[in-house]
């Protein structure tokens, strides 16, 4: 199944220069896998050395954050978009 | 390089900081990245402050807001090209949080200090990487006429 993965400006050259790659799998987790696959260079800006997301990675799937779902585990169809936005905050 | 920015644009983060004094606000700013490594601001989206615990000195974007005007930029054919928030009664400068908490490497992150509720300075800093080593460094900041 291919299922699309939107690039943040920040990671995009680490994907050659893409703003949105298909890639394919039943869940977040193999769709995730597979867009590191296409693109190892993203892999160390996604994942941490214990291969979870690094804490600042949001991954949603459609509207919804996975963490709120089954997270890897979470099944996706065909029409289905994963956008991947690094977290916005500060302070003084 | 710099962050270009229209008059009208500017003013309105200025003002935006204005509205949520004593609070920080914040937002994203959307354009183009220019082949010189420029940027240049098509729109401004204000966005909510989620620390509501402390939003007198810290602040954060929804995610799924950010998913959203990331979105409708690239289906407009733009970009998140930076951030912008203020600093109430405070300076128009990074703080250590600032830098930690950024991870948009390539953007500008847009800082106006607001004092006793009036826009004073603003000032821009893009963050540059990799994560690990991340700095910022003084962007100027060119103001257009449109």
């Amino acid at each position: 199944m291919s299922i699309k993965v939107l690039i943040p400006t920040p990671l995009r050259p680490y994907a050659g220069k893409q703003s949105t790659i298909e890639v394919s799998g039943q869940t977040v987790g193999e769709a995730l896998n597979d867009l590191v696959v296409k693109q190892p260079d993203l892999h160390k800006h996604l994942f941490s050395e214990d291969r979870k997301l690094r804490s600042f990675v949001n991954v949603y799937l459609n509207d919804e954050d996975i963490r709120y779902l089954s997270k890897n585990a979470t099944v996706v169809k065909e029409s289905d978009t994963i956008t991947i936005v690094p977290s916005v905050a500060g302070g003084r | 390089m710099a962050l270009t920015i229209p008059d009208a644009l500017y003013h309105q983060l200025r003002g935006h900081g204005e509205v949520t004094y004593p609070h920080e606000c914040c937002g994203v700013l959307i354009g183009e990245f220019n082949e010189t490594g420029g940027k240049t601001v098509k729109a401004v989206v204000p966005c909510g402050n989620t620390r509501t615990d402390s939003p007198a000195n810290r602040y954060h974007i929804d995610p799924v807001e950010l998913v959203h005007i990331q979105r409708d930029a690239m289906l407009a054919g733009r970009d998140i090209v930076g951030f912008y928030h203020s600093h109430p009664d405070h300076p128009a400068l990074w703080s250590t949080m600032d830098l930690a908490e950024a991870h948009w490497i390539g953007c500008s992150y847009v800082i106006t200090s607001i004092e006793n509720g009036r826009a004073i300075l603003t000032n821009s800093f893009q963050l540059l990487g990799p994560e690990e080593n991340k700095h910022f460094d003084d962007e100027q900041v060119e103001i257009i006429e449109q």
